[in-house]
């Protein structure tokens, strides 16, 4: 069985401790996101997890055959058109310049882009459209494990609902396999099999909260009462330093 | 391919958007023509007896071989400090210690004015083609290594991320990523150090050579033959101009779509 498996991990930048004692696994076809505020250490330990990052303390085990990575910026090659750029990890894998531009155009048609926009460079792009490019560049590739670094922050609820419900398609049909980064909590509890609360200074993981309802049988009440139940726990409210009125 | 077709077919677009330009030269061509009125020939010969001479020019066979003489000059020593600066800065580029040690060379060569290497030429080559080329290549170089350099340093590591966590080969990070990025700065490069090649040029023949436009500008000023060395500047730039304008302008333009 494929898995992501991080024990004992602790990564500081200089003298500056960013994460401290992270444990979890992910198995083949769950979803796992971490929460927290922002600065907390959420896109280094992903980087460290795809090994875009040198682990220094700690231990991973990834045995996941393939992976891709969307980030947190669109990171887009801007002398390469919209299709183009999602086409890219189809190039690397060697699949044909044809076949790669079809698999690119449906992907791209699904997730809300037009047909005229993939001839666009990405400097003629809308901020929420370039996220969307960069997102259809990880998952057309069909990974094995997706690393998703908060790849719906830039789009309107409508939008964002749509791309989510895309995902939770993917993930029942395909069995794909997701480590994804939020600052929402409502989108965590939508997408994720596990939640892993990540507290800042330094970053440690100090609440793990499971859903056991397959993502795509959760319903939006369920969803609403799961948020409202969760803004009452004592460790998000520490977390994130809410104040309750 | 594609991008040769796309550029021949936006030529007439571009052309007919070049209409400014033509403006402003003829409007550039209606204050000499006052200059002339004022000041009278010796100083200031008019436009059209300029340009007479230079469609003189065209039935002179002596002329006509200075040239192409100069031209020639002027593309040998531009393609070594095409091919020198290209090579050396990339290579400079890719390793930070040569760029570090490289730099305060390069802002020699470039504040070393013209003139100097000219001198030093005649004292190093005598009279004639190497003291010309020599010259040429000596004051584009530096503009083509540095812009070769640039275009290597620049490249954003965040891209490289990116194009490393899918797993591109050596090839395709090359083709997709570095050669792109590298050509937007090297090419700019390459027509700044045209521009460069032709003026200097000119210069070095007028003074280290015995042939070659700059030459013939030499004896038209001995001569105070205002006219001819008039005629011999708008040659020169007319050339420049259509090498710029007409040739690499619709090039770059389409080289550089992508950038805002
Ligand atoms: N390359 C680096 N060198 C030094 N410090 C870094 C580096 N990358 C990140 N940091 C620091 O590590 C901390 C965590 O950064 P990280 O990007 O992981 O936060 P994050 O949880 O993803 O935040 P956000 O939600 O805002 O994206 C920050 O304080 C940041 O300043
Ligand atoms: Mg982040």
């Amino acid at each position: 069985m494929e898995r992501l498996e991080v024990k004992g991990l602790n990564h500081s930048f200089g003298f500056f401790r960013v994460l401290e004692d992270i444990n979890f696994t992910l198995e083949k076809g769950k979803v796992i996101s971490i929460v927290g505020p922002s600065g907390g250490g959420k896109t280094t330990l992903l980087h460290l997890c795809a090994g875009l990052l040198d682990l220094t303390e700690g231990e991973i085990v990834n045995t996941f055959k393939s992976s891709a990575f969307a980030f947190q910026e669109p990171r887009l090659l801007p002398w390469k058109s919209v299709l183009d750029n999602i086409a890219l990890g189809l190039i690397a894998k060697g699949v044909s310049k044809k076949e790669a531009e079809i698999k690119a155009t449906n992907i791209a048609l699904e997730f809300g882009l037009e047909l005229k926009d993939l001839e666009k460079f990405p400097k003629d792009l809308s901020g929420g459209m370039r996220q969307r490019v960069s997102f259809a560049r990880a998952l057309v590739v069909e990974p094995s494990l997706l690393f998703l670094d908060e790849p719906f922050s830039a789009l309107d609820i409508g939008l964002k609902k749509e791309l989510q419900n895309h995902l939770i398609d993917y993930i029942a049909h395909h069995n794909l396999t997701i480590l994804f980064i939020t600052h929402d909590i409502m989108e965590a509890i939508r997408l994720s099999d596990k939640i892993l609360l990540l507290k800042s200074d330094p970053g440690e993981i100090v609440k793990r909260i499971t859903i056991d309802t397959p993502q795509i049988e959760r319903t939006d009440k369920e969803v609403f009462d799961r948020m409202i139940e969760l803004l009452k726990d004592q460790d998000i409210i520490n977390t994130f330093e809410l104040e309750i009125k | 391919m594609k991008f040769i077709l796309k550029i021949l077919k936006d030529f007439p677009w571009f052309l007919w958007s070049g209409w400014g330009a033509v403006a402003s030269i003829f409007l550039f061509i209606a204050l000499w023509d006052v200059g002339y009125q004022l000041y009278g020939e010796l100083v200031l010969p008019s436009p059209k007896a300029t340009f007479g001479a230079v469609a003189d020019f065209f039935s002179d066979e002596a002329i006509v071989s200075d040239m192409i003489l100069t031209i020639t000059r002027a593309m040998i020593g531009f393609v070594a400090a095409l091919i020198f600066g290209s090579v050396l800065g990339l290579l400079a580029g890719f390793f930070a210690t040569a760029s570090i040690m490289s730099r305060p060379i390069v802002t020699i060569l470039v504040g070393m004015p013209p003139i100097a290497w000219v001198v030093l030429a005649m004292i190093w080559f005598g009279m004639g083609d190497t003291s010309v080329i020599f010259t040429v290549v000596i004051a584009s170089f530096p503009i083509v290594f540095v812009g070769a350099m640039q275009g290597t340093r620049t490249i954003e590591g965040e891209l490289k991320e990116m194009v490393d966590s899918f797993g591109l080969s050596l090839w395709q990070k090359f083709t997709n990523l570095y050669f792109p990025h590298i050509f937007s700065y090297i090419f700019p490069a390459w027509v700044s150090g045209l521009g460069m090649s032709w003026k200097i040029v000119v210069m070095a023949e007028l003074l280290s050579s015995s042939d070659g436009i700059g030459a013939a500008l030499a004896v038209a000023r001995s001569q105070l033959d205002t006219t001819v060395a008039l005629a011999l500047v708008v040659v020169m730039i007319g050339s420049l101009l259509f090498l710029e304008y007409i040739v690499l302008e619709p090039i770059k333009k389409e080289v550089e779509a992508w950038r805002d």
